[in-house]
């Protein structure tokens, strides 16, 4: 069973999101989506500056297996990208909620956040998958 | 309903992640498959390659019916246990699959085909065995292990008998001998030394184990086809199939054409396509960031081509790929990645031998 932590909001294409306070929320990949990818060896990030809108292709993960769009869970500022990854992608597989963080976002809009899942949600959107 | 192999609950075990292969629930990883790849580049690993068709050929005419049957020639077969690679073709000149046919004896040859292609390759051997009057006998009773890297052979040798490895002593490349329980063959899919070793199903937990215990990584698919690439062998289904000249698939090298005056089914086509001539099968490389893949476009100077087989090579730490172009094709190309023209080198298809970067 994969690891949820209760206290992340998750979008349904596997991405998770923690709130950092004054509206920064730090995203990466979920513990699950990981699994389904294998071995990261290449993460490419938004650029610091960059304005994406929700569900917008902003980061790409590659792994052994397949290259894979990360996509923002809201619309807002990329404020910090995780610059650890360009050297040791591994960190997604061995750390997904922690050191393999991928970028810290401004949020826009407050109200997005209740597009997101909880953990129960996002466990539930798994199983169903 | 999936098929298992002998060695299926031994994965379980091992916590390996199962898929699907071609009917086969087979191993793609045990956790890491970066892991397992540099297990074998730098030490020893082993794959189950049971799902692999052992087909054994027997009658006083099998030498004459594998002259006609494959591309390459077993008439340099001249020492019992030695092995040749070769493609199969069809009539038009198409690769029905590549095998591995060992020379055991003169009215018994063994080949080792690929799993995906079972069905086909017995029916299509089988009709032809006929008018030679060959039998054909499949042989799923027996496992396969290929143990691989340069630590491979002095680990399997702490589990063998006095007369096992009086048996494999000084064995070359490419040969494979019956010794006791086991027939063990220098053969491999990775690029590095080591050895396959068939043995009969009810065994192989038990030797598998004992490999476990010698310090050999269980290593899945995942890394198989890694090292195959780095190794710049060719993935039938991938880098050919019915469709492709083996002229087309850098198999060349693999076309005994003398005799000019052997018969082999598809030399009639073979030899025309090598008149018209053919686009060629080269290996690119990629050092900037980002993962050459199947299927991506490669634009070239002389036209457009393919990549066939493309990852991230975790020996170089940059990404290769294998892609048929046109014969014309120079040493620089751009591939078509996500929408993006990404700049290349086109190389000769081998990147890592033997531990060795070659490129």
């Amino acid at each position: 069973m994969s690891n949820i932590p209760a206290n992340l909001k998750y979008a349904s294409s596997h991405e998770w999101l923690r709130a950092e306070g004054d509206g920064i929320y730090t995203v990466g990949i979920t513990e699950h989506a990981q699994e389904l990818l294998g071995d990261m060896v290449f993460v490419e990030l938004p650029e610091v500056g960059e304005t994406v809108g929700q569900g917008d292709d902003c980061a790409v993960a590659e792994s052994v297996k397949a290259a894979s769009d990360i996509y923002a869970p809201v619309s807002g500022e990329i404020v910090a990208v995780n610059d650890a990854l360009s050297d040791s992608p591994e960190l997604v597989n061995s750390s997904p909620y922690e050191d393999g963080w991928m970028f810290k976002i401004k949020i826009a809009d407050e109200a997005e956040l209740g597009a997101l899942l909880d953990a129960a949600g996002y466990q539930s959107a798994i199983d169903e998958a | 309903m999936a098929q298992k192999t002998a060695l299926h609950a031994s994965h379980l075990a091992a916590g390996a992640k199962m898929v699907d292969f071609f009917g086969w629930e087979m191993p793609i990883n045990y956790g890491s498959q970066i892991e397992e790849h540099h297990a074998v580049r730098q030490d020893a690993g082993m794959f189950d390659v049971s799902h692999m068709t052992i087909v054994d050929l027997t009658g006083a005419n099998t030498r004459n019916f594998l002259r006609y049957l494959l591309a390459n020639d077993v008439a340099k077969l001249t020492t019992p246990g030695k092995a040749l690679y070769s493609g199969m073709l069809n009539s038009t000149g198409g690769v029905i699959d590549d095998l591995i046919v060992y020379f055991l004896q003169e009215d018994f040859f063994r080949l080792v085909v690929n799993s995906a292609t079972r069905e086909k390759d017995l029916a299509h051997i089988n009709a032809e065995a006929k008018a030679f009057n060959v039998t054909v006998t499949e042989r799923p009773e027996f496992a396969m292990i290929a143990v691989q890297g340069p630590n491979a052979k002095a680990k399997v040798a702490t589990l063998l008998t006095a007369e096992q490895q009086a048996a494999v002593a000084g064995m070359k490349p490419f040969f494979g001998v019956q010794a006791g329980n086991l027939f063990i063959a220098t053969t491999g899919y990775t690029g590095e030394d080591g050895y396959e070793i068939a043995l009969p199903n009810e065994q192989a937990a038990d030797f598998w184990q004992q490999l476990v215990t010698a310090g050999v990584k269980p290593s899945g698919l995942g890394a198989r086809d890694t090292l195959r690439l780095e190794a710049g062998m060719n993935l039938y289904g991938q880098d050919m199939d019915e469709t492709v000249s083996p002229l087309a698939a850098n198999m060349g090298w693999t076309i005994a054409w003398e005799p000019g005056d052997r018969n082999f089914i598809g030399r009639t086509a073979l030899e025309q396509a090598k008149a018209a001539g053919t686009a060629k099968l080269v290996g690119l490389v990629m050092e900037q960031k980002g993962v050459l893949r199947h299927g991506q476009k490669v634009i070239t100077a002389a036209g457009e081509g393919e990549i066939t087989s493309g990852t991230f090579s975790p020996t170089l730490g940059f990404s290769i790929a294998m892609a048929r172009v046109p014969a014309a094709t120079g040493d620089t190309a751009e591939v078509d990645i996500r929408g993006k023209l990404v700049p290349v080198k086109v190389v000769k298809p081998a990147f890592v031998r033997m531990g060795k970067k070659l490129v």
